[in-house]
């Protein structure tokens, strides 16, 4: 049952478990720094830290990999610098594993003037703005100084609402820009690196892009381009499709997902890693994550309420403080922030472990009936939730 | 509270202990020593997990009233006081009236009235007030309302007798609500001395206070850089010799490593820790040393090993205003240190972390920047307090005292 990689891949996949109805499993990652237990989620800690928090309480949290984001770590403070203290694991103190973007989507997203040709993305640095080129070859040498135990190649990033005929050149050129990277990736045997299957929304292009990814024997596979505020009834419909095209005994990566229920559900659809910078980010804007959705503790309703955020949470801010205090710290006082992140990263890190566990135990279905009743406890749920169980064998109207 | 003092050099300067503190059966404050500084009752950026793992964390925590008053309606609805309310009840607490990490606009002081800062703006307070929240916060220990508006060199004569005055019936006022009041019973009060710039008032100040039932005594007025040096030690001086030996002595805003050892002299007890905070807010760390034993001053400690960059960002970050007791990390030459903020030293930032980590995390705004410079300068800070009072046991205090003056 269990299947392990023979090959010179920087990793090994374990697959401890599959569930018999859906198609999750569950299995240890070893990488070159840590054996991450998958499904895993990883926050983002974009400039080589977590948001205010220690390496030390991310430990104590149990996050095993984080993100480190290459086109920032690139311009501050610069592949040079990381190449001399011998990577991103030496400069921030962090034992455990990492994975780098390409800097691809932070080029798109965040820089106006961006220009995508067939050599790589051309842009201003907002630093100097001199004018730059990110080609497939640079972003691997940037992520080879970094040393993440996973980067991911270069990718033509096209928003995922995009339609017509860029979406196909976008795809085609990823394949392209993929073999580019895996011949200038100088250190296979230390770093793994991912391809990522794009092709927006069009079934026929996903297929095509993942079966001429698959023929490049990878140490593992991302699924890009989604969760960029597509329907999400096109969105688990291209994660599925992805999925079964990906061979099982590699590790497969749904970018930029981190909600519990695109989490529950995508790992009934076979993914194994996810990333997301929401639960930090909405912890800095005072919302700390329950089971029965998000709060706003900076909210008038929680002055006066005296329980922590939630009595079953059993991390470090939930044993001491309660929603008032944390309501009562001013924002521009720093500790507020670091409790919720703290929360917040220890709601994804408990339900990621429940995820495990109830694959392991093979009573992963009915882990999720009992999650989504918890979630819309009315039943009222989305159609695209429940097609999305249904086509993995889970009813939730059978309830 | 119980001053027991274990010894005495040159007649003034103290090591004791400060016993029988109420609720905490069993436990003590060594003095001479400091009290943690907190916003929020929680210590600046540190959540307590961080915070613990520094190791001489003081058990005496300065709450600061101007950071917690906009809460006072709900800590009332609570009713189990400050200390549980914010989970600092293993702590003892002592509640300030001001907050000697910001500064105080002048001029908001009436005869019935203290004005605070909070973050929604000015909040005057009354006797009335001011012991309504101490009956719902419950704090271990407070200082009485003040008027301490009287910036040296600005404030006339006749401003400084008044603030003298209204500082004094704000004492009588706050002691007698306390008399009245059985859940105010149990908490230590110390009394605040004022009297600016002027030996008259200073002294009469002083007389005055002692007079009153109090467990201590806080001199305020010490913080200005205004005052000179001389002139700041004479009056502290004359203060010092109208209050009972016997009662322990909490000043205000004097924190800097020199102006520390100075107090300590003269016979001071209890600091804040404002001072690491301030430091850790402009993105420095300290590094002054104080190790009597070695043969040490600052030069040949911290420029021994430097490299010649070093040695000129450190007389740039002199002249850029920041005393020779820390480094700049915002500094460019730190870019690429890979070596800890100081060597040797034990705390979490240093045994795990860079000057060139936390440059970049200072360049690139990131939160944990402060979160690692806030838990080095209160480890400094904390074992330096520590240092004081091993060589006045060793009698090596002027050591001590001429590494720390050489420093400036």
């Amino acid at each position: 049952m269990a299947a392990s990689l023979k090959s010179t891949h920087a990793l090994s996949f374990k697959i401890l478990a599959e569930c018999s109805t859906t198609k999750a499993r569950t299995g240890k990652l070893k990488l070159p720094h840590h054996t991450v237990d998958t499904p895993v989620f990883m926050p983002v800690g974009t400039q080589g830290t977590m948001k205010g928090l220690t390496t030390k309480q991310l430990e104590d949290l149990d996050c095993q990999i984080i993100l480190g984001n290459t086109y920032h770590l690139g311009m501050r403070p610069g592949h040079e610098l990381l190449e001399k203290v011998g990577g991103l694991h030496k400069f921030m103190n962090w034992d455990r594993a990492l994975l780098t973007d390409s800097g691809g989507f932070q080029m798109v997203s965040l820089l106006k003037l961006a220009e995508i040709t067939e050599e790589g993305v051309k842009f201003q640095s907002p630093h100097d703005s001199k004018e730059m080129l990110l080609t497939p070859e640079k972003s691997i040498e940037i992520q080879n100084s970094i040393g993440a135990d996973i980067m991911m190649q270069l990718d033509d990033v096209v928003h995922s609402t995009t339609t017509g005929p860029r979406v196909e050149e976008a795809m085609y050129r990823s394949i392209r820009w993929l073999d580019r990277c895996i011949s200038a990736n100088k250190r296979p045997t230390e770093q793994n690196l991912f391809p990522i299957v794009q092709g927006g929304l069009q079934p026929e292009l996903r297929k095509i892009c993942a079966t001429e990814m698959v023929k490049r024997d990878t140490a593992g596979y991302a699924i890009g381009g989604l969760s960029g505020g597509e329907e999400k009834d096109h969105f688990w419909r291209m994660v599925k499709l992805s999925t079964d095209i990906l061979p099982r005994d590699k590790p497969r990566y749904l970018m930029g997902v981190g909600y519990a229920v695109d989490l529950v559900v995508c790992s009934a659809l076979g993914c194994d890693m996810y990333d997301c910078v929401f639960p930090t980010r909405t912890a800095r804007f005072g919302c700390a994550l329950l089971r029965t959705g998000q709060i706003n503790i900076k909210s008038k309703q929680f002055a006066k309420d005296y329980r922590p955020i939630d009595d079953t949470c059993k991390c470090s801010t939930c044993a001491r403080y309660t929603r008032a205090y944390i309501n009562s710290i001013p924002n521009y006082e720093t500790v507020g922030c670091h409790l919720l992140t703290i929360h917040n990263i220890a709601f994804q890190m408990s339900l990621m472990r429940s995820i495990r566990a109830s694959i392991v135990e093979d009573r992963f279905p009915q882990f999720i009936k009992s999650f989504m009743k918890t979630v819309y406890p009315d039943e009222d749920y989305p159609t695209w939730v429940r097609e999305s169980l249904a086509s993995v064998d889970v009813h939730l109207s059978q309830q | 509270m119980k001053l027991v003092i274990k010894q005495l050099l040159d007649g003034s300067c103290r090591l004791g202990q400060l016993t029988e503190l109420g609720r905490h059966t069993g436990r003590v404050i060594d003095v001479p020593g400091c009290l943690m500084y907190t916003r929020g009752a929680s210590a600046p950026h540190l959540t307590q997990d961080m915070a613990k793992t520094i190791d001489k964390l003081p058990f005496g925590i300065q709450l600061t009233l101007p950071t917690l008053a906009e809460n006072h309606e709900v800590i009332e609805d609570y009713k189990l006081g400050i200390g549980s309310f914010t989970s600092q009840q293993d702590s003892l607490l002592f509640l300030s009236v001001q907050d000697p990490g910001t500064t105080i606009p002048s001029g908001y002081n009436e005869k019935q009235f203290v004005s605070i800062w909070t973050t929604g703006g000015r909040m005057r307070l009354s006797t009335a007030t001011f012991t309504t929240m101490l009956k719902n916060m419950k704090p271990d220990w407070f200082e009485c309302l003040y008027d301490g508006d009287v910036v040296p060199g600005t404030a006339s004569k006749k401003r400084i007798r008044k603030s003298v005055d209204r500082t004094l019936q704000y004492l009588d006022d706050c002691l007698e609500v306390q008399q009245n009041s059985p859940e105010l019973k149990n908490i230590e009060v110390f009394g605040v001395i004022e009297g600016g710039d002027s030996h008259d008032e200073r002294i009469r100040s002083a007389k005055e206070t002692a007079k009153r039932p109090l467990s201590g005594f806080v001199l305020d007025g010490f913080q200005s850089d205004a005052l000179a040096t001389d002139v700041k030690q004479n009056l502290m001086m004359s203060v010092l010799k109208e209050l009972p030996e016997d009662k322990p002595r909490l000043i205000h805003g004097c924190g800097r490593p020199d102006q520390v050892m100075q107090a300590v002299e003269l016979g001071i007890d209890v600091f804040d820790s404002a001072f690491p905070y301030s430091v850790t807010e402009s993105g420095c760390a300290l590094v002054f040393p104080f190790s009597y034993n070695h043969q040490s001053n600052v030069d040949s400690a911290v420029l021994e090993q430097s490299t010649d960059q070093e040695k000129s960002n450190y007389v740039n970050d002199n002249k850029a205003g920041i005393s020779r007791y820390e480094i700049n990390l915002t500094n460019e030459s730190y870019k690429s240190d890979f070596t800890p903020l100081l060597a040797d030293c034990k705390c979490y930032s240093c045994q795990n972390h860079t000057k060139a980590y936390i440059n970049h995390l200072l360049v690139t705004k990131e939160l944990l920047a402060r979160v690692l410079l806030m838990i080095h300068n209160f480890h400094h800070y904390f074992e330096f307090f520590e240092t004081i009072r091993q060589s006045i046991r060793d009698d090596k205090f002027q050591q001590l005292k001429k590494i720390i003056m050489d420093s400036t």
